[in-house]
């Protein structure tokens, strides 16, 4: 079956691509990109690095500009999506959902109304064991946004390795955060993964930090064969 | 299961014939996606569930594979969201409390036959019964979704604690 994934270049839509390529065709990429940076759908930061992202994959990626208005964002993602039915000729949508009933009810229902299949491979999956299995397969998660309390700016590009889980796993104990940022409280980005086939060097950066509130926003970045520094 | 402390295997609905039924407790039917009805048009797969005494929970698709294998039969009435759940018993040993939120994922309802007992039900359609006589429940939400006390309760009532 060809599918498309909706994408924001976080760890939950690369991985639920992973997933989705082992037993069936990804034709696509769908990227919505938001002009707002408070979306309720949609990942915001660094966003433009989508198509970077999929260049790296070796996938196309359709990419979709929306204002970013609640609800009217659901229009411009059906837009989208039937756009990638008319372009790649999908008959279904993956998605990185894990705990979002927010935003799995809106998709389920674009998808029934398109009468398009529905994927969420990450549903209420076991958070420890897939932090762990990203770590331990060789995803390159950088850590994009922080917002929420105890994070401080250190967090900020920081690589999801052992010991930043281990540090997650007190945080979620203490403060009650979920170790995948599902509630909001971190996002993330991803630059090398066991299935690209290619690899995103990020060349200039920037952060900023008030109040556990915090942006990694990458300037300059560019795609490179694995092998090269 | 897993984090209850229960052993489950993972089996396909055409695959009954070959389980080893003596290692089975009790059998939990998942729902499938919303687009996949293929179930509703193979009855044949679910005739072990009157036949047999094992302890069932139909989820959703599975629900409705519960209902249509006692005789019954599944109407269209699609609903995708939350919705609130109002308790219609008061002596089960899984339903408890008097109302719930619930996700909803389906495209087809329930029509019960007599057997059952309407436990819950929303304002559109039924959402959890119980047969008179066997200990086979059906729940048409997705109890996964915030309400994973059902699934809790019917392994704690019906499976005795093995790890």
């Amino acid at each position: 079956m060809k599918l498309g994934v909706l994408f924001s270049g976080g760890k939950d839509s690369v991985y639920a691509t992973y997933q989705a390529m082992q037993k069936e065709e990804v034709s696509c990429l769908i990227a919505l990109v938001s002009e707002n940076s408070e979306s309720y759908m949609f990942h915001t930061p660094n966003i433009h690095l989508t198509s970077l992202q999929a260049e790296a994959m070796g996938i196309p990626i359709l990419e979709y500009i929306t204002k970013g208005v609640e609800e009217e964002e659901l229009e411009d993602l059906k837009k989208a999506i039937t756009l990638a039915v008319e372009q790649y000729g999908i008959e279904g949508i993956v998605t990185g959902a894990v705990l979002s009933v927010y935003q799995a009810t809106r998709i389920q229902k674009i998808c029934d109304a398109l009468s398009l299949w529905c994927y969420n491979p990450l549903w209420h999956i076991d958070q420890d064991w897939y932090m762990q299995t990203l770590i331990d397969e060789g995803f390159v998660v950088i850590v994009s946004g922080v917002f929420s309390a105890p994070f401080d700016e250190t967090w900020l590009g920081r690589r999801i390795d052992n010991e930043a889980l281990r540090l997650l796993r007190i945080y979620a104990a203490k403060y009650g955060i979920t170790l995948t940022g599902e509630g909001g409280e971190l996002e993330t980005l991803v630059t090398d993964a066991p299935f690209f086939t290619k690899k995103l060097v990020i060349l200039r950066s920037e952060s900023v930090y008030a109040n556990y509130n915090g942006r990694f926003s990458i300037q300059h970045a560019e795609v490179r064969d694995k092998l090269s520094f | 299961m897993k984090g209850c402390g229960y052993q489950y295997e993972i089996c396909h609905f055409t695959e009954w014939e070959h389980l080893k039924k003596d290692t089975i407790d009790a059998v939990i039917l998942c729902g499938t996606p919303l687009k996949d009805n293929l179930f509703s048009e193979m009855k044949d797969c679910f005739t072990w569930i009157p036949e047999q005494s094992i302890p069932v929970l139909g989820i959703c698709a599975g629900m409705q594979a519960v209902i249509l294998a006692y005789g019954g039969s599944i109407e269209a009435n699609p609903e995708i969201g939350m919705t609130s759940v109002r308790c219609r018993v008061s002596d089960d040993p899984i339903f408890c409390e008097d109302a719930w939120i619930a996700y909803e994922l389906h495209r087809f309802a329930t029509v019960p036959g007599n057997e059952f007992t309407v436990i819950a039900e929303s304002d559109t359609c039924i959402q959890a019964v119980r047969h008179q006589a066997n200990p086979v429940y059906g729940v048409m939400f997705h109890p996964e979704v915030r309400n994973t006390w059902v699934v809790e309760r019917f392994l704690t009532t019906f499976v005795s604690h093995e790890t």
